[in-house]
Formats: structure tokens, C-alpha cells, sequence
């Protein structure tokens, strides 16, 4: 199965981490590259800059509009994510246990949609 | 066949045929569908045409006919692949998997278990999948252990084989480290499902023995499937010392009678000495984590059900065990049964310092001024004794533990020195 992993933590997290502490979520990223080329496959995954750098699309009223910010304000938000095959939820639980421990990770099948079949 | 015969070779082979069709076949939703259809079948036919030499195997042809039937219907409604191609696969698929090796089907079995009890699945969930799927509980048995509508739990049911579907979780049995943790969680599940028959939060009822008689087979099978593991049997055990007190547990009106109140020749003693059997091994060990946490509960339940009466009791055992016990969960819970534990081997005083600084912990428990209620009262202090029951009065959400709990509040008033009782010494 193909899963989207989105790596969700509190805004701060990184500016206000000790220098050991950026140390350790680098190398937990690396470990998790690691695992995966071994145990899975990964796609794709990408860091993404903070939200206030979001814009958001939305049709209001038959109009398009754009808005600063993320569409949900929430304590936590996306700050980056992966794209991995692998065989099942299982293998994909352990890999995603090698992330920093700080974030909470949302681990999502893909589905495939006829007609826009990528793979 | 009788519907009894039935009953029975439907108790003993529901699991192990589901089991072989989810492996075969990949698909839960339509093994469970399948195999209710054969067994439907079974008790129209048998009757008249006689019984098949080897049951299983007729129910398992007819089951597999139905389920491939099912995909051939899905794959003309999909139009996807040619037809052919689909027949070919599922001729495959048929041959694929033999029902006669022992050892496939307990290993198809375990992996059943080990699906149904997925952390991706919130643990009630689990321990309503698992009574239906692995043990083949019909759906109306299982919605009354859970206190709820056959309609919404056959909705919760097909929600939660769903879930497994979509979210990709594997048929198959975690190794490794991983394969400890995921244990914990199936022994949790069977757990959560026969306490589910005894706690109800509110309503009239207080037991449906029947169906948690059905999680403690569950547990059985686990130690059957999983030899060896210190939780399984302590957890089996813990079960059985538990259970074997349902006879005696409620009055003829259907009331709460408390242990000390109990008619112990109304225990099912063989289930005491199985479980004092199972306990034997590990007596001395130090297991942690959950296989700790059940051995001491399963102890302390073994030290009431040996004691031929209430004064018998050796409740500085107890205490030990408790107080063990909130080492090693640091449970606010387990301290109030530490409570009435100390308060009956060294004194309600003794018994009332332990119970300091409970009440920020449970602050929504009627137990906690139960307890002291009773407490106080031993000590004399009938008004302090009042006010606690009032307040234990006011938060109990259950009928019946709230009837009992104003009568030994009007008993107050009553005879000084009646026979004393622990409210807090419920079966654990």
C-alpha cells in the first residue's frame, strides 16, 4: 500500500530546540530514510516552510479567493511529510516510530483514483 | 442434528474456518458473511439430509462457494478485469490454502486474533470484533455485553472491519519486540470484553455472565495459541477467580452482595482450583508491565477466593499485593482498594490515612467516600459517616449499588455494632 504521512508539531519546535535536541530529529530523519530504504520504499517526502508562508484557495460565493495562513488553525500544523510504499499499516507504525518524538504523525492509505492512475 | 449438535460444532469451528477464509481470501467482511451462510445452510439441511461426515469441511466448501460467488459478483459489477482472468484467480486462490494441518490453522487462527485486537482499532471496538469474528458471538450477544443496540453494534462491527481494511493493517503475526506489545494489547482486548459484562456504568443489571463467559473462552484460546506467556495465564486466571463468584454475587432481587456478604459455598470451586493451578508457576516471579499488573490482581482475588470465610481473609497478604500493585501502576484506584485492604488487617484508621488525598485523584467516585463512609463509621463517628455516604449517594450512577448504599446510610441510625462490611471490597 501507498501511505501519506503528514508530520504535524507545534510551531515552535524547532526554533526553540536545544542544539542536541536538532541534533536528535535530524538523525531521527536520517534513521527513518535508513529503515525505509531498507524495509519499504519511499516516494517522496518534504520538509515545508512554516505556515505563515500558507496560502490558502478557497471559492466563496463563486469567487475565487486567496488568504494568508493555513485553512485550519490549529496548536499543531503540517510541517512536513512522506510518501512511502510499504506492505502493510504494521510496517509502516514501525518506521514512523523512528520520527522525533515530538511530532504527531497522521498515517494515511492512498487510494487510487481511475483515470489519474500515477504509478 | 439438533440445534445443540449445531451449537457446538458452530462454538468449535466458527473461529478456525474464519480464519481459513480471511487467509485464503484477504477479506474479512466477506469470510464473516460467507461462513454465517454456510452455517445458515447447515441447520436447514442437516436435519433432514443427515450430517456430512467431516462437518468442517462441508461448511468450509459451502462457505468458500459463497465468498467466491461474492467476488465474481464484485468483479462483473466492477467491470474491470475480464472475466476470465478473475476465474482463474479465484481457482487459485481456492486451492491455495488446505484445511487439514494443525498447525496452519492455529497459526491462521493467531493471526485472526492479532488483526481483531489492532491497535488501529479503539479497544471496545477490538473486544467486539474479536468475540464476533474469533469466536463467531453472535452480533445480538455481543451488543447486549456492551450495553447496546444490536442495530448500532452491527454498525460499530462493519465500521471497524472497514477500518481494518482501509488502513492496510496486515493478516499476520508481529514479530520481534513488537510481537510483546501487541500481546499486551490482545490480552487487554479479551480483558476489556469479560469486564464488559461485569462493570456496567449505569442501569439495573449487574452481570451478563453469559457473554463474559464467552471472553473467558477467548482467553483460553490465547494460551492455547500463545503457550507460556505469564499475562495470558494469570489474565485467564484473574477471569476465573472472578467469574467464579456469580452465583453469589447478586440477591434474589437482583442486588449487589458485597464479598464479605457472600455465600461461598455458591462459588464454583473447580474454577478456583483451576485458576490457583495456572497461578502456581509464577507464584514468586516479578513480571512487569500487564503480566504484572494480572498475576497481583490475580493474587489478591486467589487470597479471597481460598478463604473459607470473611475472617479468613488474610488481608495483609492482600495489602502486600496491593500495595505491589500501586508500585507498579501508580493507579489511584488501586490505592482505595489498598485502603480497605489495610483497614481490615491493621484498623479503619490505618485504613483512612491511605485514602488522604484520594479525592483530587478520583474526584468523580462514588467509591471513595463509600469507603470512608464505612470507615468513619467503624471508628464511631456516625455523622462524619453520614455526610460520606451522601456524597457516595449523590455521585453512584448505578441503581442498584445506590440502593444498597442508602440502606447502609438509613442503617446507621439503626443498631450500633451490627456486623461490619467493606463497601470498597467489591470483586476487584
Amino acid at each position: 500500500m501507498r501511505y501519506f504521512v503528514t508530520l504535524a508539531f507545534d510551531p515552535g519546535l524547532w526554533a526553540e530546540a536545544s542544539a542536541d535536541d536538532r541534533q536528535s530529529y535530524h538523525r531521527a530523519h536520517l534513521d527513518f530514510h535508513e529503515a525505509v530504504a531498507q524495509r519499504a520504499h519511499l516516494v517522496a517526502g518534504e520538509a515545508l516552510a512554516g505556515a505563515e508562508a500558507a496560502t490558502t484557495m478557497r471559492h466563496v460565493d463563486g469567487r475565487l479567493t486567496l488568504t494568508e495562513g493555513p485553512f485550519a488553525e490549529t496548536a499543531e500544523v503540517v510541517g512536513g511529510f512522506y510518501l512511502v510504499d510499504a506492505a502493510d499499516l504494521d510496517t509502516m507504525t514501525s518506521l514512523c516510530e523512528l520520527l522525533p518524538a515530538p511530532y504527531s504523525i497522521e498515517i494515511r492509505p492512498v487510494v487510487q483514483v481511475e483515470g489519474l492512475e500515477t504509478r | 442434528m439438533s440445534d445443540k449438535d449445531l451449537e457446538d460444532v458452530f462454538r468449535d469451528e466458527w473461529g478456525r474456518l474464519l480464519a481459513l477464509l480471511v487467509a485464503q481470501f484477504r477479506r474479512l467482511d466477506l469470510a464473516e458473511d460467507g461462513l454465517a451462510d454456510a452455517f445458515e445452510s447447515a441447520s436447514r439441511t442437516w436435519g433432514g439430509a443427515g450430517v456430512p461426515a467431516s462437518p468442517a469441511a462441508w461448511l468450509l466448501t459451502v462457505a468458500r462457494r459463497r465468498v467466491l460467488d461474492r467476488l465474481r459478483a464484485e468483479a462483473v459489477a466492477a467491470r474491470k478485469e475480464p472475466l476470465l482472468l478473475v476465474e482463474a484467480e479465484v481457482t487459485r486462490a481456492a486451492s491455495a490454502v488446505r484445511a487439514d494441518s494443525g498447525d496452519l490453522v492455529a497459526d491462521e487462527r493467531l493471526r485472526l486474533v492479532f488483526l481483531c485486537a489492532h491497535p488501529a482499532l479503539a479497544p471496545e471496538s477490538a473486544a467486539a470484533l474479536s468475540l464476533r469474528l474469533v469466536l463467531g458471538v453472535p452480533t445480538a450477544d455481543v451488543a447486549r455485553l456492551f450495553l447496546t443496540s444490536q442495530a448500532t453494534m452491527a454498525a460499530r462491527l462493519t465500521r471497524a472491519k472497514r477500518r481494518l481494511a482501509a488502513s492496510g493493517a496486515p493478516f499476520s503475526v508481529p514479530t520481534g519486540s513488537e510481537r510483546e506489545r501487541r500481546l499486551e494489547t490482545v490480552a487487554e482486548v479479551a480483558y476489556l470484553a469479560f469486564t464488559a459484562g461485569y462493570a456496567p456504568a449505569t442501569g439495573s443489571e449487574v452481570t451478563r455472565e453469559p457473554v463474559a463467559a464467552e471472553a473467558i473462552r477467548l482467553a483460553r484460546l490465547l494460551r492455547e495459541l500463545v503457550p507460556g506467556e505469564p499475562a495470558l495465564d494469570a489474565l485467564l486466571a484473574l477471569m476465573l477467580l472472578q467469574h467464579s463468584r456469580r452465583d453469589a454475587r447478586t440477591d434474589a432481587d437482583g442486588l449487589p452482595v458485597l464479598l464479605p456478604e457472600q455465600d461461598r459455598s455458591r462459588w464454583r470451586h473447580e474454577e478456583i482450583a483451576e485458576a490457583l493451578a495456572l497461578l502456581t508457576p509464577w507464584v514468586g516471579t516479578v513480571p512487569t508491565g500487564l503480566a504484572g499488573e494480572y498475576l497481583l490482581q490475580a493474587l489478591i482475588a486467589a487470597e479471597h477466593g481460598v478463604a473459607a470465610s470473611p475472617e479468613d481473609t488474610r488481608w495483609d497478604r492482600v495489602a502486600g499485593h496491593y500495595a505491589e500493585l500501586e508500585r507498579l501502576t501508580g493507579s489511584p484506584v488501586v490505592r482505595l482498594n489498598r485502603a480497605v485492604a489495610v483497614a481490615e488487617s491493621e484498623g479503619p484508621e490505618a485504613g483512612l490515612a491511605v485514602l488522604d488525598g484520594l479525592d483530587g485523584a478520583l474526584p468523580l467516585s462514588h467509591r471513595v467516600p463509600a469507603v470512608r463512609a464505612e470507615l468513619l463509621r467503624r471508628t464511631g463517628d456516625s455523622d462524619g459517616a453520614r455526610t460520606a455516604y451522601g456524597i457516595a449517594i449523590a455521585r453512584c450512577t448505578n441503581e442498584a449499588e445506590r440502593t444498597l448504599l442508602t440502606r447502609h446510610r438509613n442503617a446507621l441510625d439503626a443498631v450500633p455494632g451490627d456486623p461490619v462490611e467493606s463497601p470498597g471490597d467489591r470483586d476487584p
